[in-house]
């Protein structure tokens, strides 16, 4: 059976927290139980300021797995604002990661 | 607990899912046992494609929390007090029924204000309440210079004719994947950071959708956001320069000859008279006012203006800039001569879905609904309508700086009472915060409908209304595309919907309203005649319905006659053309052509008060976990953000020995308010930027603490009135002198 992942195309995440509440609300965690936790990175390179977002999920993600198992999406992919989070099989997802910078793979426990 | 296994779904379109925000997202409601178990976005709907937003997310905890207002309430005790006992909906309705009727009996309806925020459906069920008593001083008191989107939908219905909004496919079923949509090359972004916000008909990531797929941005921002570190350009102004940066970029557009001559000559009136204007605000020029390097601008102005087909969007800052009505104006000449119009990727003509109006946008709606007769003789009562033609001409909102004037002063007449519907002036939007609770706390009688207690409930109401999610209501929307329904999937206590209140107030104020509906449901299937479609209809077609071809949907409306009523080519102006030299305005007694002015109490017009207080304080900042004044008590967002932060560039807290995260002031010649230090060089030195709409849901609610409001609500450091030449615009809210001071302690 192969292992399934997150794949999160962290160039276009806007820091929109949707991932997290997704997450709560699917699981009824409490506040300060959340599966993904985001991050914000403000850094200045030698030219210009940037500023990144990347959700990082942790050991409370099971990915979603009742969800999936009803052939549904996990709901931080459904869900994000941005669309930038995929979810399938770690084999596939390292194929986006080949296609574009700034991309992530995640393969929660 | 998908849908079976006693579980039903409930498919809508909704007004602010996301509680307050100005969305269409279609939601899916699970419910089982009468109780909403799960919140989901509904893949089907075109415009959110099933994706959602923190607060939709959290609807449940929102929905079902232990503060919510589920019962009418009367206060018992003086105003302020906090005690308020629950009584049932008839005595309500009797009270307000008598005092109002009293009202107006006795001083004119006029002397009742009805009050709005923003968000939600309230824009149509209070304008319909006010018009069924009598009252013209229908106004989102507070915001001054009524400076969130009115000044620019003014604009845009004097140069064009109609309103605007960038295209990213979203009229079109089939959204990016329809033929007919072409991705814009470029998107000029003007004073807003798209993403946490869901602005005015219009979900903020559309535009990172369209970036995905190539799409370069334009920013126009002080700030430094997610979007401006990805622009191809940031033309990062000096807060409030917004009108001079306009005109440089026509400048530069017209002199060098870049901008589509064919589509000026055949569609634009005025062109030579903004030529000449523009002459007045060379690069250099504005590189002086603005402090954006004149290269910038020119070759930002190129990359606009070469684009194949570029978007337009903006944000509230426009209308904040002194004089927003003539700023939003030169913006739109922008759109214009680049002939970005009514085409795939451009600015494209929006109007409310299939003709269907539930808020009124225009003077033309009002008209519709309300009767021409019933119009005129309201704005000769309407507080600044006779001082601003613009005001009375464009719309139907009273000036709301001169309303509360109107509340203290008793001129042009005594203000007895104020509706305040979903609405909350003391811990959002209102300028002069203090000035705005001593005019109110002077009123006879006042009505807040509302979810929560917050401090205008707490400091004003004489009797609390509790108003519905849209998980409990029966709703309907046609805020440009599409055009949805909400249907009633759960009740909690005893709340009702702001059309329900509103409509059986109405009835008992206007016995007409009556003999002309009999419900909730036929008043708004009898507006969706327009589209013939009723509510049971689209609520079997999934909960909304797009347009089909004609003067609803784009593209290029004004070649085939579909905007005017008399079918010819061309657009919905007096002449017909893009009025770049506007004779609306004229008509309104202000230039007919874009001019600069620099903010009123900024530091070029006042240096003596930049001395004093030397940093310019943008409030207003947007947070994807709030909309406005609200969500503080809501533990799944409040975690993610405890405290109000300021962003302080580091230089200047080293200057002043500030810390990360230490607690500070913010302060000037209004007051003081506290802030928790974030040092970001987002900001540049010389500025310092801040969230709205923080008090405290978890500090005590009676005076005189008010849940905290007089520490933490922002605007109140803002100064009114605006004085713009229109009336609309000028809100002080992005360019306020302040300093900061250290607390004892760092406030620990
Ligand atoms: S939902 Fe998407 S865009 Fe929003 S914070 Fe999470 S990953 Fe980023
Ligand atoms: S914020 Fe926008 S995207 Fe989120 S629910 Fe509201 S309308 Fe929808």
């Amino acid at each position: 059976m192969s292992r399934y992942g997150l794949m999160i195309d962290y160039d276009f995440c806007t820091g929109c927290h949707t991932c997290e509440v997704a997450c709560q609300q699917e699981h009824d965690y409490p506040a300060g139980k959340c599966g993904i936790k985001l991050t914000k990175f403000e850094y200045e390179t030698f030219e210009k300021l940037c500023i990144d977002y990347l959700p990082f999920p942790n050991d409370l993600c099971d990915l979603c797995k009742d969800r999936v198992a009803a052939g549904e999406l996990p709901s931080c992919v459904k869900h994000c604002q941005a669309a930038v989070m995929k979810y399938g099989p770690v084999d596939e997802l390292v194929k986006d990661l080949e296609e574009r910078h700034k991309r992530v793979l995640f393969v929660p426990k | 607990m998908r849908a079976g296994e006693g579980v039903k779904e409930y498919k809508c379109t909704v007004w602010s899912a996301g509680a307050g925000c100005h969305g269409s997202c279609g939601q899916k409601l699970y419910v089982k046992d009468g109780k909403l178990i799960r919140i989901e976005g509904d893949e089907n709907n075109p415009w959110n494609q099933g994706r959602s937003c923190s607060r939709a997310l959290a609807l449940k905890q929102y929905m079902y929390h232990p503060d919510r207002i589920t019962t009418p309430l009367k206060r018992d005790g003086a105003r302020g007090e906090g005690k308020f006992v629950p009584i049932s909906w008839d005595e309500a309705f009797d009270t307000i029924e008598r005092k109002m009727k009293g009202i107006r009996e006795e001083f004119g309806a006029e002397s009742i204000l009805f009050c709005q925020g923003t968000g939600r459906d309230v824009g149509g069920p209070i304008s319909f309440l006010a018009y069924s008593y009598g009252s013209p001083n229908w106004v989102q008191l507070g915001l001054s210079g009524q400076s969130c989107y009115t000044p620019r939908l003014g604009a845009m219905k004097a140069t064009f004719g109609d309103f605007m909004v960038a295209d990213c496919s979203q009229f079109l079923e089939k959204r990016y994947d329809d033929p007919e949509f072409e991705y814009p090359e470029v998107i000029l972004v003007w004073g807003q950071n798209p993403p946490p916000t869901c602005p005015d008909g219009f979900f903020g990531h559309w535009i990172v959708d369209c970036m995905k797929k190539g799409t370069q941005v334009i920013c126009v921002d002080p700030r430094h956001t997610w979007m401006t570190t990805r622009a191809k350009h940031h033309l990062q102004l000096r807060p409030g320069t917004d009108g001079a940066l306009a005109l440089g970029m026509l400048n530069v557009i017209i002199n060098e000859g870049i901008y589509d001559k064919e589509f000026v000559a055949k569609w634009c009136l005025g062109f030579e008279e903004l030529k000449e204007r523009v002459q007045e605000y060379s690069p250099e020029k504005v590189a002086g006012i603005t402090g954006v390097p004149a290269d910038t601008i020119v070759s930002a102005s190129r990359t606009y203006a070469k684009a194949k087909n570029a978007g337009g969007h903006w944000g509230l800052a426009v209308d904040t800039a002194p004089e927003g009505t003539t700023v939003a104006q030169a913006i739109t000449h922008l759109w214009a001569i680049t002939g970005n119009i009514d085409i795939p990727g451009g600015s494209v003509i929006a109007r409310p879905s299939h003709g269907v109006t539930t808020y009124p946008y225009t003077t033309e709606e009002l008209v519709e609904l309300y009767g021409q007769e019933l119009v005129t003789k309201l704005n000769d009562k309407r507080i600044g309508a006779n001082e601003y033609k613009m005001v009375r001409g464009f719309r139907g909102w009273a000036q709301p700086d001169r309303a509360i004037e109107a509340c203290k002063t008793g001129v042009p007449y005594p203000i007895k009472g104020a509706w305040i519907q979903t609405c909350n002036p003391l811990g959002g939007q209102a300028t002069r915060t203090k000035y705005h609770y001593e005019a109110l706390k002077g009123l006879d009688f006042i009505v807040a409908v509302d979810l929560f207690h917050n401090p205008t409930t707490m400091a004003l109401a004489d009797i609390v209304l509790p108003a519905a999610t849209f998980a409990e209501k029966e709703t309907f929307r046609s805020w440009w595309v599409p055009l949805g329904v909400t249907q009633k999937a759960v009740q909690v206590g005893e709340c009702k919907s702001d059309w329900e209140i509103n409509f059986e107030l109405a009835g008992r104020l206007n016995p007409e309203i009556r003999q002309r509906w009999g419900s909730v449901r036929e008043l708004i299937d009898s507006r969706l005649q327009r589209a013939g479609l009723t509510f049971d209809k689209l609520v079997e077609q999934g909960s909304w319905a797009m347009p089909p071809d004609g003067p609803f949907k784009p593209y290029r409306r004004h070649e085939r006659g579909l905007l005017r009523h008399d079918g010819v080519p061309g657009f919905n102006t007096p002449s017909g053309k893009i009025e770049l030299y506007s004779s609306v305005y004229k008509g309104f007694d202000i230039d007919p052509l874009p001019f600069y002015r620099e903010p009123v109490n900024g530091p070029v017009a006042k240096p003596e008060l930049a001395q004093q207080y030397p940093l310019t304080m943008i409030s207003g900042t947007r947070n994807p976990l709030f909309f406005h004044s609200e969500h503080r008590s809501i533990p799944w967002l409040r975690e993610k953000c405890p405290e109000p932060l300021v962003d302080i560039h580091p230089d200047t807290a080293k200057e002043l020995g500030i810390f990360d995260g230490e607690w500070v002031f913010i302060e000037n010649q209004m007051g003081k308010v506290k802030r928790k230090a974030s040092l970001s060089k987002t900001v540049k030195p010389n500025m310092i930027n801040t969230e709205h709409g923080w008090w405290k849901p978890e500090l005590e609610g009676a005076e005189p603490t008010l849940f905290g409001v007089w520490d933490y609500q922002i605007n109140q450091l803002v100064p009114g009135p605006q004085d713009s030449q229109s009336g609309f615009g000028g809100g002080q809210y992005k360019v306020t002198q302040v300093k900061l001071t250290k607390m004892p302690e760092g406030g620990k």
